[in-house]
C-alpha cells in the first residue's frame, strides 16, 4: 500500500508558487483598507520626554496616529509563552512588552507610534513629521556584559539584567570530581553569534473588524495561526476567541521567526475597530532586520574531560543567553529545555552539568530560529570534541566512535536515558558517521591534506549531532514551563463522492505539507493523491492547531491525520460490512476497496462514502457521515541524528575560506518524500554554513545594528556553496504511527560546527594551533588567526 | 522602502536632459546606487532626469587611437565587447566582477563613476587606463583627465548641471596588457580591495605601469609609488614583492567590520601583487 509514501512526488503547491499565484498576506487587498507604518526608535536606550504628532496628523491622507499613551492600561503587551524559574524557585523576570512604548525605548526598532493613512507612502511621509524628544542613555548588547556590575539596566526592576538563572544535569560537585579524574580536559570559550532569520517574505498583518458580526479577522504571515489567536485574544486584547478569525495565507518562509505573536498583529487588530477600516502593515526589509525575532546569541564557556583512552568522563557548560530587550513568545525555552537537554549528544558522557544565565540587553528579542537551542548545544559539543581530538592528537572520527551510545531501537531495547532529562527514542549512531567517512574518502583526504603545499590549507571538520523534534507530550512540556499544549489536531472529512478534505493544525511556510500529508492520506486510504486536499492556516476552517516549528509537522500533525484516517476506515468497514452482508472482521481493505476475505465480493471506498451520506441501506444505530477529528499528543519527542563532514580550503594570504565539499548523512526516521527531505536538508545546510562563514549581527557601542541590510549582512548564496553530498540511514521512530522523526532543522543543526571544525583543523595542520576563530569566520578573522 | 515623492522626466537627448536639470534634480542612469538610496530615504531629490533612454550615450565606438564608451553603456555591454577585450582586457574582467547579471544588465559605467562609491570597480580600472572623461554642460563640453576626476568620498570633478557623456580609453600598449583582480566584500560584492594594473613592457623590463586601487581609501587612487618602483625592472616575483611595499603609502586606509585598516592594507598589497603576477605570467 505504498504507492506514494517513499516516493519523490513533485510538490503540489509549487504550481501556484512558481507561477506567481501564491497568495501572501501583503497580496490581500480589502475594501477601504488603510495602511500602517510603525515609527520606531532610532536609539537602543532612551527616555521619551515628549512626542508631538500634530503636524503629522494634519497631513492629507492621514487617518490616525497613536502612541503608547493611546493604548489602554489594561493592554500591557504581548505575553511570553514559556516560563523558566530561577534556580532558587523564583519565577523568571517577565517585564511587559508593550504594543507601543510609553516612556522608555529599549532597543533600536522599539515601536513608538503607529501612523495609519490612506497609503503606506503617506503613512511613512507623515511619520517623518512626528517630533520626538529623547534623552539617550548608555546601552548594553552583549549577554555576558549585561550581567556584570554597572551594566546599564534594560528594565529598572530587573537587577543585573538577569531574566533567570537555571541549571540541569548532575550536581556540579559530581561533575567537578569526574573532571578532576580526567587524563585530559579540553576547555573552550566561544560565542554562538546572533543571526537574523531573513525569511524572504517580510512579516505582514491585516486587521479587519466587521461591525455586522462584531467579529475581527487577522490575516498574518505566521507559522502558527491558532496560537496567535489564543495569545492575542486571551493575553493581549481580551477579545473572546470565537470573535476572532486568524488566517495565515501562503507564508514565504519563517525559520522560526513567524512562530511568535508580535505587537504589530495586535496593533492592526485593535485599531481596525477604532478607525473603522481594515489596516494593513507590512515590514520593509530594514524593519525585518530590526524586529523579526533574532536567533542564537550565546556566550559559552565549556570544559570536557577525557580518560586516558579518550572516553568522555564529564562535561561542564556555562552559558549566557541573550533574550534581547523583551521576552519573545518562546525565548526562555531556547537556551534551557531546547539546549541544556541536548548536551548528552550522541555520547555516553556520565556526568553533565549545564548552567545558563539569561539576560536582557538593549537589542531586539531573540527566540527560536531553525534548530532553536539544539544548534547551540550541537555547536558546543562538536566544537569541543573536535578540539579535544586535536589536543590529544587523536582522530576526531575515532574519538566520536569510541564515545557513541550503543544502538537501541526503542522496542526491543529501552530508549536511552540521558543525564539531562531526556529519553532518546531510538538510535544507531555509528552507521551515519561510517557512511560519511566512506563518502568523503577519509584516508585519501588525509593524505591529500598532508601533501598540500600551494599557499592553501586544507581542513576537514566533523559534526555528529542529535536533535529533538516534535516537542511533546503536553504534560511534560507543561512541567517544563510551556504555557501551551504541544499536541496537534486533524480533521478528515470524506465527501459523499469519496474525495477527502484534510484540515490540519500544522501550517506550512514552505515545507510542502500539501504534498507530504496528501501522500500519507492517499496511501493509507488507497486512493489517488488528486482526491485529497490539505487545508491549513485558517482558524475558521481548522478547528485547532499548534502550528509548524521544531520539525514537528509530520511527526505530530501527520500522526493526528493518521488517527483520523484510521477512524474513517474503521467506520467505513462497518458500512462496507453491512453492504457486503459480512462481518467487519472478515473484511480486508486494500487499493480503495473492502473485500470479503477469500471471496471476490468487494465494495469501493466511494460507494461506502456515498452510502454514509445517503444512508438508505445502512447499519442500524450508526451515525451518517464520514468526518472525524483527532488530537494527537505524542508520548515523547523524536530524536533524529546524523553525521556532517566539511572540507575547506583556506587561502593563506587572505584568510578566505572556500567550502570545497559538504557531506551530510542524516537519519530522520522513515521518509515520506525523499525529494522534500533532501530539500529541507539542503536549505538547512546552507543556513548552518551561513552562520559559520557569513552571517552575524554587528552592534556598535550605542546599540545600533550596523549591518541591517543585505549590503552589509551576508547571506549565504549559491556560489558560496558546493554541491551537497547527502545520504540517509533509517532508524524509525518507535512511538508514532508513521515512524517519522523530522527533517526541517537537521541541516542547520549539524552543519555549523562541521565547517568551523574544518577551518580549525586546517589551521592546526598548517601550524596555527588556535582554539577558536569567532563566527562568522570572515577572511579577516581567519587571517588574523594566522598572524 | 518607499522613497519620498519626486517628479520624473525622461530625456531623449543630452541637450534635453541638460535643460531638465534644475535645482533639486538628479540624474537617473541605471539606478543601481540611486534607487536604493531613494528607498532608504538617504537621498530625496525633487526631480529625477532619466538619461537611460538617450541612444547617443549607449554606444561603444572603436576609433583610431581610442575606444569611446558612452556613459549609458551597461556593465554587461562592456563585458561583451570584443574591441575592449582586445585593447583593454581589464575592462571586461572588471565588468564581469560587478554585482550579478541583473545589476550588470542595468548599471552603467557613467553612473558608477559619477556616483564615485569608494568601493566601486570602475574608478580603479579607469585610473589604470589613463582615460578621459567627457562632460557636457549648458556651456558646452569639457574633457577631464581621469587623474583629476576623483576628488574625494563620493566626490568628483563633475559640477552641478553637468552630465558625463563619454569615457575615452586610449589604445595603448599598457592597456593591451592589463588585468583587474578583486577581493569582494562578501555581502555587497563591492570591492573590499580591487586592483587594476596595466603594464607596458620593453624587452624584458617595465616601460610604464599604471595601477589603480579601489576599496582601500576614501576614493580610488593610483599607486604611483609602485608604478615608479617597477619602471625599468623585470616583472617577476622579486621585483613585484619589492615594489608593492609602498601601495598604501600616502593614503588613509578605511576600516569597517569586514576589514580593519591593517587587514585592508594587507589585502591591497596582496592584490596589487596578484595583478602584477598575472601580467608577469602573460609575458
Amino acid at each position: 500500500m505504498t504507492k506514494y509514501i517513499g516516493k519523490s512526488v513533485k510538490r503540489l503547491e509549487d504550481k501556484r508558487f512558481i507561477t506567481g499565484q501564491g497568495k501572501y498576506t501583503d497580496d490581500i487587498k480589502l475594501v477601504n483598507m488603510a495602511h500602517a507604518y510603525i515609527l520606531r526608535s532610532p536609539y537602543a536606550h532612551a527616555t521619551i520626554n515628549s512626542i508631538d504628532t500634530s503636524e503629522a496628523k494634519a497631513m492629507e491622507g492621514v487617518v490616525a496616529i497613536y502612541t503608547g499613551a493611546d493604548i489602554p492600561e489594561a493592554i500591557a503587551g504581548v505575553p511570553c509563552g514559556w516560563q523558566v524559574n530561577f534556580k532558587n524557585g523564583d519565577i523568571m523576570k517577565e517585564p511587559p512588552h508593550p504594543l507601543l512604548v510609553r516612556k522608555k525605548v529599549r532597543h533600536v526598532g522599539d515601536g513608538v507610534a503607529i501612523v495609519i493613512a490612506d497609503s503606506k507612502a503617506i503613512a511613512k511621509d507623515a511619520s517623518e513629521l512626528i517630533d520626538i524628544d529623547y534623552d539617550i542613555h548608555d546601552a548594553v548588547t552583549d549577554p555576558k556584559a549585561a550581567a556584570q556590575a554597572g551594566a546599564p539596566l534594560v528594565h529598572a526592576d530587573v537587577p543585573s539584567n538577569t531574566c533567570f538563572d537555571w541549571e540541569l544535569g548532575n550536581p556540579k560537585e559530581e561533575v567537578s570530581a569526574a573532571m578532576a579524574s580526567a587524563a585530559h580536559v579540553t576547555e573552550l570559550e566561544f560565542a554562538n553569534q546572533r543571526v537574523v532569520p531573513n525569511a524572504i517574505e517580510p512579516r505582514s498583518a491585516i486587521g479587519h473588524y466587521d461591525t455586522a458580526h462584531d467579529r475581527y479577522t487577522l490575516y498574518t504571515s505566521t507559522q502558527n495561526p491558532h496560537l496567535t489567536r489564543l495569545l492575542m485574544c486571551a493575553f493581549v486584547l481580551g477579545i473572546p476567541e470565537h470573535k476572532v478569525r486568524v488566517v495565515g495565507p501562503d507564508v514565504g518562509g519563517g525559520f522560526g521567526s513567524k512562530i511568535f505573536h508580535y505587537t504589530e498583529e495586535a496593533l492592526v487588530t485593535f485599531f481596525s475597530k477604532i478607525v473603522g477600516r481594515p489596516i494593513k502593515w507590512t515590514a520593509d526589509r530594514s524593519e525585518a532586520f530590526l524586529t523579526d525575532a533574532h536567533g542564537r546569541d550565546h556566550v559559552t564557556h565549556a570544559k570536557m574531560g577525557f580518560d586516558a583512552d579518550g572516553k568522555i568522563v564529564a562535561l561542564q557548560a556555562y552559558t549566557y543567553a541573550n533574550m534581547g530587550a523583551y521576552l519573545s513568545t518562546f525565548a526562555p525555552a531556547v537556551p534551557t529545555y531546547l539546549h541544556g537537554t541536548l548536551l548528552q549528544g550522541l555520547y555516553t558522557t556520565p556526568k553533565i552539568n549545564v548552567d545558563v544565565t539569561a539576560t536582557f540587553t538593549h537589542t531586539n528579542a531573540v527566540d527560536a530560529y531553525r534548530g532553536a537551542g539544539r544548534p547551540e548545544a550541537t555547536y558546543l559539543l562538536e566544537r569541543i570534541i573536535d578540539l579535544a581530538a586535536l589536543e590529544m592528537d587523536m582522530d576526531p572520527a575515532e574519538l566520536r566512535l569510541k564515545n557513541f551510545i550503543e544502538p537501541f531501537d526503542g522496542v526491543e531495547q529501552e530508549g536511552y536515558v540521558t543525564q539531562v532529562a531526556l529519553q532518546y527514542d531510538s538510535g544507531n549512531y555509528a552507521p551515519v558517521l561510517n557512511r560519511a567517512l566512506e563518502m568523503v574518502g577519509y584516508e585519501a583526504f588525509r593524505k591529500e591534506q598532508a601533501a598540500q603545499s600551494n599557499g592553501k590549507l586544507l581542513g576537514i571538520g566533523f559534526s555528529t549531532y542529535i536533535e529533538a523534534c516534535g516537542i511533546a507530550p503536553s504534560a511534560v512540556v507543561g512541567a517544563l514551563g510551556a504555557r501551551a499544549g504541544l499536541f496537534e489536531s486533524a480533521q478528515v472529512t470524506v465527501q459523499p463522492t469519496g474525495k477527502v478534505s484534510v484540515y490540519t493544525g500544522s501550517h506550512s511556510h514552505g515545507q510542502g505539507h500539501e504534498t507530504t500529508f496528501a501522500q500519507v492520506v492517499a496511501d493509507r486510504m488507497g486512493i489517488a493523491i488528486e482526491d485529497v486536499e490539505i487545508i491549513h492556516g485558517d482558524s475558521d476552517r481548522v478547528a485547532f492547531g499548534m502550528g509548524t516549528y521544531g520539525s514537528r509537522s509530520l511527526a505530530v500533525g501527520g500522526s493526528a491525520i493518521v488517527k483520523s484516517v484510521d477512524k474513517v476506515l474503521e467506520k467505513g468497514a462497518k458500512i462496507a460490512a453491512h453492504l457486503l452482508e459480512a462481518s467487519p472482521d472478515d473484511l480486508d481493505y486494500a487499493d480503495g476497496k473492502w473485500t470479503v476475505r477469500g471471496t471476490d465480493k468487494s465494495v469501493a471506498f466511494g460507494d461506502v462514502s456515498l452510502t454514509a451520506y445517503v444512508p438508505h441501506n445502512y447499519p442500524e444505530g450508526l451515525e451518517p457521515g464520514m468526518d472525524f477529528s483527532s488530537f494527537y499528543d505524542p508520548t515523547n519527542f523524536t530524536y533524529p541524528f546524523g553525521a556532517h563532514v566539511a572540507i575547506v580550503e583556506i587561502d593563506k594570504e587572505t584568510g578566505a575560506v572556500k567550502l570545497k565539499r559538504f557531506i551530510a548523512v542524516d537519519d530522520v526516521g522513515n521518509v515520506i518524500n525523499p525529494m522534500i527531505v533532501d530539500g529541507q536538508i539542503h536549505g538547512g545546510l546552507a543556513q548552518g554554513i551561513g552562520q559559520a562563514l557569513h552571517e552575524g549581527t554587528v552592534y556598535d557601542e550605542s546599540g545600533q545594528l550596523i549591518n541591517g541590510s543585505y549590503m552589509d549582512y551576508c547571506m549565504p548564496r549559491a556560489d558560496d556553496l558546493p554541491s551537497f553530498e547527502v545520504d540517509r540511514t533509517v532508524t524509525p521512530c518507535p512511538h508514532n504511527p508513521l515512524g517519522v522523526k523530522g527533517a526541517g532543522e537537521a541541516g542547520c543543526i549539524g552543519s555549523t560546527p562541521a565547517v568551523v571544525n574544518a577551518v580549525i583543523d586546517a589551521l592546526w595542520k598548517g601550524g596555527f594551533k588556535v582554539k577558536d576563530v569567532p563566527m562568522p569566520m570572515t577572511p579577516e578573522r581567519v587571517w588574523t588567526a594566522m598572524q | 522602502m518607499i522613497p519620498t515623492s519626486f517628479d520624473y522626466k525622461k530625456a531623449s537627448s543630452v541637450e534635453e536632459a541638460l535643460g531638465m536639470l534644475g535645482d533639486d534634480a538628479q540624474i537617473l542612469g541605471g539606478g543601481h546606487s540611486l534607487i536604493p538610496a531613494l528607498k532608504l530615504r538617504l537621498n530625496a531629490p525633487g526631480t529625477l532626469v532619466d538619461i537611460s533612454k538617450i541612444d547617443s550615450l549607449k554606444v561603444i565606438r572603436d576609433n583610431e587611437n581610442s575606444i569611446t564608451i558612452g556613459a549609458g553603456v551597461t556593465h554587461a555591454e562592456i563585458a561583451a565587447s570584443d574591441v575592449l577585450a582586445q585593447h583593454c582586457p581589464m575592462m571586461g574582467q572588471a565588468a564581469n566582477a560587478i554585482g550579478d547579471i541583473q545589476v550588470r544588465n542595468r548599471g552603467t559605467i557613467g553612473g558608477s563613476i559619477a556616483h564615485a562609491d569608494p568601493a566601486a570597480d570602475w574608478p580603479a580600472v579607469l585610473l589604470a587606463t589613463d582615460a578621459n572623461v567627457i562632460i557636457q554642460g549648458k556651456n558646452g563640453k569639457r574633457t577631464v583627465d581621469i587623474d583629476q576626476f576623483f576628488k574625494g568620498f563620493f566626490e568628483t570633478a563633475l559640477e552641478e548641471g553637468e552630465i558625463i557623456t563619454t569615457i575615452s580609453i586610449p589604445k595603448t600598449a599598457f592597456n593591451r596588457n592589463s588585468t583587474y583582480v578583486k577581493f569582494k566584500q562578501p555581502a555587497s560584492r563591492f570591492a573590499l580591495v580591487g586592483c587594476a594594473a596595466a603594464v607596458e613592457m620593453d624587452g624584458g623590463s617595465v616601460k610604464s605601469a599604471r595601477i589603480g586601487l579601489t576599496g582601500v581609501s576614501e576614493y580610488a587612487y593610483r599607486a604611483t609609488g609602485v608604478e615608479n618602483a617597477l619602471a625599468g625592472k623585470a616583472l617577476n616575483a622579486d621585483t613585484i614583492a619589492s615594489a608593492v611595499s609602498g601601495v598604501t603609502d600616502s593614503v588613509d586606509v578605511m576600516s569597517d567590520h569586514y576589514a580593519s585598516e591593517k587587514y585592508r592594507s594587507h589585502l591591497a598589497h596582496v592584490f596589487v601583487k596578484r595583478a602584477l603576477m598575472n601580467l608577469s605570467y602573460s609575458k
